[in-house]
């Protein structure tokens, strides 16, 4: 089983993510480079990182889905290879048409960096195979455009297909406004695709995998990874 | 080959809260333009298309617009293309 962290001009959460999955967790993980045009065949599960590719200009994320490395990464997911989206992630794969939706500036206007807690809303995938459903975990934000937005008829789908996977809650796993950092419809912080193998989250799973950095939830998400890769 | 020049609007549509315009707009009441309200902030983009004819220009522009310039899932564009460059 191994992992691979695609590298984007702009992208900052790859050396954690690789890190993470490494050091942390002592997963086989490589880079693949934005101007790679294929993925080597022993790759199970795709990382795109947290970061600013190409600055965010014009959208963020919709000049690094035209990068290369992303027809490849997009053949992989149709095939049924697992990729998951962290932040600046998401919005890559939202743009690319991954996932459905898409990722506005935060109702605050303000570039969020906090930890919040998020809520297990569906168990019926490989990204979070080993929490129960209900299940709340602390993980950071740091972003300006996470307030996640898809129109009624997609949002009616993501919910009648249990493909919303994580909501923004209170420590009790309460699901309210007050809990909601950043405006998105339903408190959503994470969804699948239809397939369930591809995830996008704003919050950053990789920066909570070491004690010393103040939270392990994160060890949750990759764990469920590789417990779904390894049966 | 001519020269043409593209002139691209693009906005967040309709019903999609536009929280700069909105804290744009605020601030504004606060300074008491009072009779101000609904202000949506977008995106001007030029570009310079080199064509035979400016229906080819047209569509040149158009097939951009499409493929990068605007995300359909949560923004809508309008669109002008002109003969003398800069001159619209």
């Amino acid at each position: 089983m191994k992992f691979a962290v695609v590298v984007f001009p702009g992208s900052n959460c790859d050396h954690d993510a690789y890190y993470a999955l490494k050091h942390n967790l002592g997963y086989n993980v490589e880079f693949l480079w934005h101007k790679d045009t294929s993925i080597p065949k022993d790759i199970d599960c795709v990382v795109l990182p947290g970061g600013f590719s190409y600055g965010d200009y014009l959208r963020a994320g919709a000049i690094a889905r035209f990068s290369p490395i992303m027809n490849e990464v997009i053949n992989f997911a149709n095939r049924g290879g697992l990729v998951i989206g962290i932040c600046n992630g998401f919005q890559i794969l939202t743009e690319s048409g991954l996932l459905p939706g898409a990722l506005l500036k935060n109702t605050s206007l303000r570039f969020i960096c906090r930890d919040v807690y998020i809520k297990v809303n569906s168990n019926n995938n490989p990204f979070t195979s080993l929490l129960e459903k209900g299940r709340v975990l602390r993980i950071p934000i740091a972003h300006f455009e996470g307030n996640y937005f898809a129109d009624e008829d997609t949002l009616k789908e993501l919910e009648d297909n249990d493909q919303i996977v994580f909501q923004y809650c209170d420590e009790k796993g309460n699901i309210s406004e007050m809990a909601n950092p950043n405006g998105s419809l339903k408190n959503i912080a994470g969804i699948v695709n239809k397939q369930r193998n591809v995830l996008g989250m704003m919050p950053h799973p990789e920066r909570y995998c070491d004690s010393i950095l103040g939270g392990t939830d994160g060890i949750w998400i990759f764990n469920s990874i590789a417990n779904f890769l390894n049966k | 080959m001519a020269k043409y020049f593209a002139k691209v609007i693009v906005m967040l549509k309709k019903g999609i809260l536009d929280v700069q315009g909105k804290t744009v707009e605020n601030s504004l009441k606060t300074l008491g333009f009072d009779k101000i309200a609904d202000i949506r902030i977008g995106k001007h983009i030029t570009f310079e298309v080199e064509a035979n004819s400016l229906d080819e220009a047209k569509e040149i522009a158009n097939a951009a617009v499409d493929k990068l310039l605007y995300n359909p899932n949560i923004e809508t564009y309008t669109i002008e293309v002109e003969n003398s460059t800069g001159k619209l």
